[in-house]
């Protein structure tokens, strides 16, 4: 191994080192690096990190961090006596961006293998099919909890999308003066409720309309609109702000009227984006637990009337499946990694339907 | 092309989300009425309770065994925790609540307005609160009270102290730092663990008996699974939790009189017959004040007693006849089995049930 | 297919102010108003829950403290575990962003894209589970050595803890949380920067990075803001990933590799609502008040900083 080190070391530092001083190699200084370089230096910059840390004690971390630093490095200066001082920047930010999304992309897949692997043993057709009611232990499933997150969820979107994106649509294209800049303050406090204060509050509303103690899906979606619509407004926002001026002139100058430009030129330009701002809306709330525990409760059984009584969650169902298991603990557990699964299904599946509607409307650009 | 593959995607999609509702309405394991026969369904209908997510597991239980013989009724229990249990108790938003310490003071004057007169009290779920360790080589372990007051308190830092040492003479005990894990959420468990702490340890607890953990710093974790999952983390971690989920954890035994007991079901049901019942909560109320300093062979004093709240008049007949159903099987001797199997709980004794049976059988609509 | 041509009847006219118009303008102010309602609704909730605990005497509140000292340590583990979130967040998720939409192939870049999305949709009591039982006892060893060679700076002073649930894990947990968000609100403004832009950038011999520098960031500078502050909304009130992982004991400390760690005010709520009656109740509630002032403060600032840049928004 220590020989290794030695001679891959004199490889890498021999260019580098002999470029400047070699004068027929300075005509090539203004063309550029060879296709396979960066893979070359790629792999002499693992080499040489792999034998020093072989000597002083190996770790793959260590290994995999060093090699990024010690290539980057190689990379610019390489790059930096042959291709010059801006080139060199350019390739220095390219092997930075990758190298921070490769940092990025480990914890995201981890969470993702996570769930996956512990959710996957219950990933059948019983847990789709099975509620809990009359479920001791072992078995039982959670159709009931994907029903209900499906119904609660579906209220709060219905109510939080027209709303929230009709906002938007006020701020960006009406809204002058005080009522537009209170509102856009306003949506702006309203990103800053906790979750479980718009629990709390849903909870404390319908407890004046019907009484004490009561729990229904209708309140949950309350509270998960409290939450959603900050969020439609404000991604919705950006994008339409996005959408350049020269299109709403154009569409006007042809004699469109502003609310039928604004429904079929800005939205339609900007479709994908808002698409990507509802599903990361909803994604937001599908998700959300605490305030659900306190608006909607729990039941073991299947109830698909949103104004009476309790109903289950996924999200709900998870929480008390991982914190108040029963013995053995296994099949509790087992449930609560596959109803987060199952979540992360549903929402991958909204996520396509999105994709599919702002293809539909945007218009054929590129 | 991409069109193509794309739509179908979609209706890939579609088929399934179809494929779940089209599965009807009602679950598989549900609809239809019990096939067994034997059981009759008297009741019907639905009620709610909430409160202590200790009972959870042994909630399941009962709830699954009940409905099992009762198919046309529906019984739900929110875990919120005993506060928000006897919150809503006491304001009628529940028929039932769960909670691990008993009424007191306004609460139990609210609870009695609620039910106009007495309240139903009655001890449900008793179940044996573990000391759980994580050491190596060390499998058995004794301890006493003030050893234990000790540990939490931070004064015994190391497991080879000679504290420790004193209990467990030949136990080859490591040099390793003790790490205690308490709980981070206020809790019905770490209230009766530190009452015990304070009543059997005086000398080294200097604290008070609190839901809520009285000492700043040190390692905490949310929940029974919390604790569990960080004694099982560390090295020289110890910490309290539900004896049933302490898994492949040590469970420290607790010295009692002369013995060293462990946290046994059998050993924690004892101590309700070493206890006294509290004066003036009515006679419908069978709250305890848990004897910590027993020292009566086999008894295992750090207990967590918890209760059923309930009234013994309900407004309307069909809630009064089904709250009584429940509450009767849930103290019934199969109700406390079938709860002793989910959840390791400790069952009744039958002196105990004896006493209160009458009590919930009472039950009955008002006017 | 239909609303992709756009077929004007012409006329002669500027666009004059139709029927439809006026509905659509109006329904558009109502929805505004609407959540002005909605938002006071929440607002009269909190004040009249909380007030009962503002004006109580010292001396009936928790631990028998000053509601100040109750909520200092919570507001102080808020904001270090956010702040610890969005300074790891940030540059990764403008970087990942970029990796998207300027630097990965096409095809590549869309299922990754994908991907991130997704991330945004898991649960926060997931990544709790995952915070507790991947990340805390993998970064035992990482916090040990911060401890070792880097223990003179009090961040990381130590003790570290033996299960490696502390601020800075929590504060990773939350990193991890927030990236796909503003992630996914980065890639958006990004892929919408003017392709003239860049391509003249590049039709003048700029590099591609001395392109995005030129033509992208600057575009997307509001846009990466608002994700930004999404993903501290976000992180601020983050409720169960932050009670599951962060083992929480009241001390104020920026030593973010020890057991000990001041709480953060959601997952305090979370923690203690469930036991807490009367007063508690009210105490927990004015937490949340501050919670709420709190993030407003951190967003009408960051309104500040877009609004004095808004040149580049299209539509202003």
């Amino acid at each position: 191994m220590s020989t290794g080190t030695e001679r891959t070391d004199t490889v890498t530092q021999g260019p580098e080192l002999d470029l400047p001083a070699s004068p027929d190699l300075l005509p090539k200084a203004k063309g550029t690096l060879p296709k396979g370089t960066a893979w070359g230096v790629f792999v002499a910059s693992a080499l040489v990190v792999g034998g020093i840390l072989a000597a002083t004690g190996f770790s793959i971390g260590l290994w995999v961090v060093l090699t990024v630093v010690l290539f980057a490095v190689a990379t610019y200066v390489l790059s930096r006596v042959v291709e010059g001082a801006r080139k060199a920047t350019d390739r220095l930010v390219t092997v930075v961006v990758s190298a921070a999304f490769g940092v990025a992309m480990i914890p995201l897949v981890s969470v993702l293998w996570t769930v996956v692997s512990n959710g996957i043993a219950r990933f059948d057709a019983q847990f789709f099919t099975y509620s809990m009611r009359g479920v001791v232990g072992e078995g039982g499933g959670a159709y009931h909890a994907i029903l209900g997150t499906l119904i609660i969820t579906g209220l709060a979107a219905a109510m939080s999308i027209p709303i929230g994106m009709l906002t938007a649509v006020y701020l960006v294209e009406y809204g002058k003066g005080r009522l537009a800049k209170a509102i856009t303050f306003f949506v702006d406090v309203m990103t800053g409720i906790p979750s479980i204060v718009a629990g709390l509050f849903a909870y404390a509303l319908f407890a004046l309309i019907v009484g004490p103690g009561v729990r229904m899906g209708f309140a949950g979606a309350v509270a998960l609109t409290v939450l959603m619509i900050p969020i439609v407004v404000r991604s919705t926002e950006e994008m339409l702000k996005i959408v350049p001026n020269e299109l709403r002139e154009a569409s006007y100058a042809l004699g469109v009227p502003k609310w039928k430009t604004i429904l079929k030129i800005v939205i339609p330009t900007t479709a994908g984006g808002i698409a990507t701002g509802i599903t990361l809306a909803i994604a937001r709330v599908i998700g959300e637990t605490a305030p659900l525990l306190i608006a909607v409760g729990i039941t073991t059984g299947v109830n698909l009337n949103p104004f009476d009584d309790r109903m289950a969650t996924l999200p709900v169902f998870a929480y008390y499946s991982y914190v108040a298991p029963g013995i053995p603990r296994e099949p509790f557990l087992d449930r609560a990694w596959t109803a987060a699964l199952v979540l992360m299904v549903i929402v991958m599946l909204l996520n396509i339907i999105a994709r599919i509607i702002s293809r539909a409307f945007a218009p054929k650009t590129r | 092309m991409k069109t193509i593959s794309r739509s179908r995607v979609a209706a890939v999609g579609a088929l399934a989300t179809g494929a779940l509702f089209l599965a009807g309405c009602g679950a598989a394991n549900e609809g239809g009425s019990s096939s067994g026969g034997a059981a009759e369904s008297s009741v019907s209908g639905t009620i709610s309770g909430a409160g202590a997510s200790s009972q959870q597991a042994a909630m399941q239980a009962w709830i699954a065994g009940f409905t099992g013989a009762n198919s046309g009724a529906t019984v739900n229990y929110d875990p919120v925790g005993s506060g928000g249990g006897r919150t809503q108790f006491v304001q009628g938003g529940v028929a039932f609540a769960g909670s691990d310490a008993y009424l007191k003071d306004q609460q139990l004057a609210d609870a009695k307005t609620r039910c106009g007169g007495n309240v139903i009290e009655v001890p449900n779920y008793v179940s044996p609160i573990a000391v759980v360790y994580n050491l190596q080589g060390v499998s058995n372990l004794n301890l006493s009270p003030a050893a234990v007051a000790g540990i939490f308190a931070g004064t015994i830092t190391t497991w080879n102290d000679p504290a420790i040492a004193a209990d467990n003479p030949g136990v080859a005990l490591p040099a390793t730092a003790i790490t205690p894990v308490h709980r981070s959420d206020e809790s019905g468990t770490t209230q009766n663990f530190t009452e015990y702490l304070k009543a059997a340890a005086p000398d080294a607890w200097s604290y008070d008996a609190k839901g809520e953990w009285p000492i700043q710093g040190g390692e905490a974790a949310q929940g029974t699974s919390g604790v569990i999952g960080a004694v099982q983390g560390g090295q020289g971690t110890i910490g309290y939790a539900d004896a049933s989920q302490a898994g492949q954890l040590g469970k420290a035994n607790v010295k009692v009189g002369a013995d060293y007991v462990g946290p046994t079901p059998e050993a924690a049901a004892k101590i309700l017959e070493e206890s006294e019942r509290v004066a003036g909560q009515g006679d419908t109320s069978f709250a305890y004040k848990l004897n910590r300093t027993t020292d009566s062979a086999g008894t295992y004093p750090v207990v967590l007693v918890s209760y059923l709240l309930a009234c013994p008049q309900y407004p309307d007949a069909a809630q009064a006849d089904l709250t009584k159903a429940f509450l009767s099987y849930v103290i019934s001797p199969e109700g406390q089995q079938a709860a002793a199997q989910a959840a390791g709980s400790a069952p009744l004794s039958d002196t105990l049930r004896s006493q209160i049976t009458p009590v919930v059988d009472g039950i009955k609509a008002a006017g | 297919m239909t609303t992709t041509e756009v077929t004007p009847t012409p006329r002669t006219a500027r666009p004059v102010t139709q029927l439809g118009d006026r509905v659509f303008a109006g329904s558009a102010k109502g929805a505004g108003i609407l959540i002005l309602v909605v938002l006071a609704g929440v607002a009269a909730f909190l004040l009249t829950e909380a007030f009962p605990a503002l004006v109580a005497p010292a001396s009936e509140l928790p631990g028998e403290h000053n509601l100040a000292v109750y909520i200092w340590p919570l507001l102080f583990g808020t904001l270090l575990s956010a702040l610890i979130a969005l300074v790891i967040a940030t540059p990764l998720a403008i970087c990942v962003a970029l990796f998207i939409s300027h630097y990965a192939p096409r095809r590549i870049a869309q299922g990754l894209g994908y991907l991130v999305d997704l991330l945004a949709a898991v649960p926060s009591i997931v990544y709790g589970l995952w915070g507790v039982g991947v990340l805390a006892p993998a970064s035992v060893g990482l916090m040990t050595w911060l401890n070792d060679y880097l223990g003179w700076i009090p961040l990381f002073a130590g003790p570290v803890s033996a299960t490696g649930r502390t601020m800075l894990v929590a504060g990773l947990v939350l990193a991890v949380m927030i990236l796909p968000i503003i992630t996914a609100v980065a890639r958006e403004v990004f892929l919408q920067a003017p392709r003239l832009h860049e391509e003249a950038a590049l039709a003048l011999g700029a590099t591609r990075w001395e392109m995005i520098k030129m033509a992208v960031l600057p575009f997307g500078r509001s846009g990466l803001i608002s994700g930004a502050m999404l993903g501290l909304g976000r992180a601020l009130g983050e409720t169960m990933a932050v009670a599951i992982v962060l083992s929480v004991s009241g001390v104020v400390t920026f030593n973010l590799v020890s057991s000990g760690n001041p709480s953060s005010i959601a997952a305090n709520i979370a923690l203690q609502f469930p036991e807490a009656s009367g007063l508690g109740v009210n105490v927990l509630i004015a937490s949340g008040l501050v919670l709420f002032l709190v993030t407003l403060a951190v967003n009408m600032l960051a309104r500040y900083i877009v609004n004095r840049r808004s040149e580049f928004s299209g539509a202003n």
